[in-house]
């Protein structure tokens, strides 16, 4: 195997990450919207703290990617 | 005309070979001398100025907007007063009623980091937010102004924060670490974050506008492929407004948090 494609393959295998952050924030908005079906008048504040979850764990996904890139440009 | 449309194709062709071989998405981070021969000499690069621009535009929204001082605040100083009310409650919310001290702290990193993503948006401006050195300067500096308080604020006593309560003491050899390592890692999560999030927008708008000018050059149905990366890039810049301000607000909110745990210790 040449050094392209296994660079290309560890890229691929890098962003499998995707899938753990795919179910997070799907948690994070079932919660959000259980949540806002049980209390709709505590939407403002439930909505905040959502938004802050779901960056935090973007966060993660953009973690894999950048090491995704990093394996593939640099 | 021929002659000239022919020559279209064929540089055409060529931008669509070199652009199928590699797809040249990190030069756009590339940093260059700005202003000139001075900028040159000390190495005043396009991310500083864009770090003063952004600087003064913060300033620039507070003074001109807060100059009239009206009962019945007008366009701008509504908007300068909503940005200290947001950012207020931001910090008596998370730190408690000595948040006040730290306002202005938190205040300037939020407007400066957002002020700086919102220019990166517009064409032909930089992002100095997608600098790994901006970003980690920016944590470096939260973390140690967050030890600082902790240690100013509870002496020795700081470092029973790396001590979890209620636990067993056969299982401190293996937490106490994992404590100190968390709490050491916030330097690289909070500037990573935000350097990441910066960098994979930008380098997903340059991958889209490079697919337009792939499929818009080799021709025939590739032109709908074409029109489809546009539209995607549109979609993707409003994408990156609302992340850019996500982004802020999640830095700024978590120097917060982490200013809560240093004032209150748990």
């Amino acid at each position: 195997m040449d050094l392209a494609s296994a660079k290309a393959i560890g890229a691929g295998i890098a962003v499998i990450a995707l899938a753990g952050v795919g179910v997070g924030i799907g948690n994070i908005f079932a919660a959000l919207v259980s949540s806002v079906a049980r209390n709709p008048a505590a939407r403002d504040r439930v909505f905040g703290l959502a938004i802050l979850g779901f960056a935090l764990t973007e966060a993660v996904a953009l973690y894999a990617l950048v090491i995704a890139f990093i394996i593939l440009f640099v | 005309m021929c002659g000239a449309s022919s020559g279209a194709r064929n540089r055409g062709t060529q931008v669509a070979a070199e652009g199928h071989s590699s797809i040249d998405a990190l030069s756009q981070f590339k940093l260059e001398p700005a202003l000139g021969a001075i900028g040159h000499s000390v190495n005043f690069t396009q991310a500083n100025l864009m770090m003063v621009v952004s600087s003064v535009l913060v300033l620039a929204l507070l003074w001109i907007g807060m100059s009239p001082r009206a009962m019945v605040p007008g366009r701008l100083q509504a908007a300068a007063e909503m940005c200290y009310e947001t950012v207020m409650s931001m910090c008596t919310d998370q730190i408690g009623h000595e948040g006040k001290k730290f306002f202005p702290l938190v205040f300037c990193l939020f407007f400066f980091i957002l002020f700086g993503n919102f220019l990166g948006v517009f064409p032909y401006f930089f992002t100095f937010t997608s600098h790994i050195a901006v970003t980690l300067a920016m944590s470096l500096f939260v973390f140690i102004v967050v030890t600082f308080v902790a240690i100013e604020r509870h002496g020795l006593h700081f470092f029973s924060y790396f001590v979890p309560k209620g636990v067993p003491a056969v299982l401190l050899p293996l937490l106490v670490p994992i404590e100190i390592l968390s709490y050491l890692s916030r330097i690289i999560s909070l500037s990573v974050r935000l350097f990441a999030n910066m960098m994979a927008g930008h380098v997903m708008l340059e991958v889209f506008a490079a697919f337009i000018i792939m499929m818009g050059t080799a021709g025939g149905l590739l032109y709908v492929g074409s029109a489809i990366s546009l539209s995607v890039n549109v979609i993707l810049i409003g994408f990156e407004l609302l992340v850019a301000t996500l982004q802020a607000y999640v830095f700024a909110i978590l120097t917060c948090i982490y200013l809560h745990d240093a004032v209150h210790l748990h």
